[in-house]
């Protein structure tokens, strides 16, 4: 854990960061024939280093806004930018911490995790990196362990070490915490923030969960129900370390709720 | 301790615990019923089988030493006397072993599964012997003593190893290349849309013919019915092999794939890194198949054409009336080929120990 932090040159905080500019951006998928639109009219510039999360009705394209993001799928209409360039294939300097684990059964946790370096040539001179993720994730032990050996939520925690052994200028979280319980949560959102602010990467996170956006994220995206377009949304402008009974939270809560339309039950 | 360990020691210990708070009254009984393998038959591990084994084999010695032997027309049984020896010596084997495993609970439960099957193959030599050398109840040449066979594997040994080294040479060859351009077509096909648009049409028209089928037309091609034989067999095993990994390959989950793309992976490192770990349980199904039919294929084109192996062996059995001789062969084929199979799925097992629940052969 601490040799990952210590890689970043002491100057270089919040540097890696990638700048990301979304204009216009529509897309829709074919099902069974008939086009199904997806999102609609996507603008946004997000600044190099920023922490954002969406939040949005489950179904209206959160997930595929990542994906577009990260390159898995070309937009119909639109345009990705990543400081300057257009997105059009998946690269490892933006990272993807998938809904699902998806971790490959036929390897070992630690040949899970290690599988960024391996692809890129660059496990000989950073293998303690790895074990330093899985550290960082609690997983210290079962290394040498099987995915089905895993709890859903050990399996999650390996997908997130995963992604943290590459340097990404961006790192696009899709519910990653999902399937922990609430105390591992707990302690891994103050990793990701931790990470974040040590290592300086952008930073996109789909969750359901209000308190979660609130507690790590810098800006707030609310997403309309499918197709998908972007309501308003929420700036955090609180210092980090945050607290989490911090009453100004509460307050940004209320809105957020406010204007997902369930302030009623507020 | 590895990690595996760990678990491996940790997760039954985790179901008891929980079973004992749930269920406050008898955890202990609770938590056995759980982890018991389903369909565990425990009448067939009673301990009276030993008993039961050890008998029959005695039995038998005693039949086959003191009931005389019938005179059948043709020569006397020669080896009839080492058989029988030979059914003592086992008898008493046994018996042996039923005392050790009193002592030795290692031994016990290791031979705990055998004894059912060794009573049943008791009463089926006692039945064997009966009906064939003692009181001749079954037609002559057909059914052979007990003794016939052991007269076939003491006197023909030379000539049936030599059809066996053969027979494997053989299917070597022909199952190897077969396996392994199948392999290849299958991967090949299942990455590449544009290859697959021209192979497929062919594995359709021409795999599923028999290659048995082809077997006149390949002598007729090849220089030697060796490389004939070759031919057939890899041609045999080509097709499930091919098809079975295409399939693999194509049916990855594309979740994989699109990890590997996001984390720099180029698309060397996805055929081999991903899309072939991720097919292989496919592919050794179609392994499977492949043995099986390269098995006859291999016996029927050294019933054709190839002057030797033990399918030649037993065409020339049939020729001379030596029906010892055919059972004999057809003993050594069946542990020979068995063997084979047992030998792919200690492959797999190994190769793929990160799947559970696998077929034991
Ligand atoms: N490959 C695809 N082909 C066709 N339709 C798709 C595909 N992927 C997603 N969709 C559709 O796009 C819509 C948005 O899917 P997406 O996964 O982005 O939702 P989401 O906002 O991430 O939902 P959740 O919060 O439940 O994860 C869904 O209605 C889904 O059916
Ligand atoms: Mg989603």
């Amino acid at each position: 854990m601490v040799a990952l932090h210590q890689r970043v040159p002491a100057g270089a905080v919040k540097g890696p960061g990638a700048r990301i500019q979304i204009n216009e951006l529509s897309h829709a998928f074919d099902l069974d024939g008939q086009a199904l639109p997806v999102l609609t009219g996507i603008d946004l510039d997000i600044k190099p280093g920023e922490f954002v999360a969406f939040l949005g009705p489950s179904g209206c394209g959160k997930s595929t806004l990542l994906r577009l993001v990260a390159g898995l799928e070309l937009p119909l209409e639109g345009r990705i930018l990543v400081d300057g360039e257009p997105v059009e294939r998946p690269d490892p300097s933006r990272i993807v911490v998938f809904q699902d684990p998806t971790l490959y059964p036929w390897r070992t946790v630690w040949k899970n995790v290690s599988l960024g370096l391996e692809a890129r040539g660059l496990l000989k001179e950073r293998r303690s990196t790895v074990d330093d993720a899985i550290r960082l994730v609690g997983l210290e032990g079962f290394g040498n362990a099987y995915p089905r050996q895993l709890s859903g939520g050990m399996a999650q925690r390996a997908a997130l070490a995963r992604a943290l052994v590459n340097d990404p200028s961006i790192l696009i979280l899709d519910e990653p915490l999902g399937k922990l319980d609430s105390l591992t949560r707990i302690s891994m959102q103050t990793e990701i923030v931790d990470l974040w602010e040590k290592r300086g990467f952008t930073t996109l996170l789909v969750t359901h969960d209000i308190e979660e956006a609130l507690f790590l994220a810098q800006r707030i995206i609310i997403l309309s129900d499918r197709p998908a377009g972007i309501i308003t949304e929420i700036i955090n402008d609180r210092p980090y370390p945050r607290r989490r009974g911090d009453p100004y939270l509460a307050e940004l809560r209320h809105q957020a709720f406010e204007k997902l339309g369930m302030d009623a039950t507020w | 301790m590895s990690s595996s360990d760990i678990l491996a020691r940790n997760v039954p210990d985790h179901k008891v615990s929980l079973f004992a708070k749930v269920s406050s009254g008898k955890p202990s009984i609770r938590s056995r019923e759980v982890l018991a393998k389903p369909g565990e038959a425990s009448w067939l591990r009673h301990p009276v089988w030993v008993a039961a084994a050890v008998l029959v084999w005695i039995a038998l010695a005693v039949i086959s030493l003191g009931v005389p032997d019938q005179p059948v027309g043709f020569g006397d049984a020669i080896y009839g006397r080492q058989t029988s020896i030979g059914f003592a010596v086992w008898a008493l084997a046994l018996a042996l072993l039923a005392v050790a495993s009193v002592f030795s609970s290692a031994l016990r439960t290791r031979s705990l599964g055998w004894w059912p099957w060794l009573t049943v193959l008791g009463i089926f030599f006692i039945s064997w012997e009966l009906s064939t050398a003692k009181f001749v109840l079954l037609p002559v040449p057909f059914f052979a003593p007990p003794s016939a066979l052991v007269e076939v594997y003491a006197d023909d040994w030379p000539r049936l190893g030599d059809s066996l080294v053969n027979s494997l040479r053989l299917l070597a060859f022909g199952f190897g290349f077969g396996a392994a351009w199948g392999f290849v077509t299958g991967v090949s096909i299942g990455w590449s849309r544009s290859l697959g648009y021209w192979v497929h049409p062919i594995l359709r028209f021409l795999g599923p013919i028999p290659s048995t089928a082809l077997l006149p037309m390949a002598f007729f091609f090849f220089p030697t019915s060796f490389s004939a034989a070759v031919f057939l067999i890899a041609l045999a095993t080509w097709f499930p092999v091919t098809v079975l990994t295409w399939s693999g390959v194509a049916g990855v989950d594309k979740a994989y794939y699109d990890v590997a793309r996001t984390l720099g992976a180029d698309e060397r490192f996805l055929i081999f890194k991903v899309a072939i770990p991720a097919a292989l349980p496919h592919v050794f199904v179609g392994l499977f198949m492949g043995l099986g039919a390269s098995f006859s294929v291999l016996v029927a084109a050294e019933m054709m054409g190839v002057k030797s192996g033990l399918g030649w062996y037993l065409q020339w059995a049939q020729g001379w009336a030596a029906y010892s001789n055919m059972y004999g062969a057809l003993i050594v084929m069946a542990i020979i080929f068995s063997g084979l199979i047992t030998l792919l799925f200690a492959v797999r097992d190994r190769l793929l120990a990160w799947q559970k629940g696998v077929v034991k052969w």
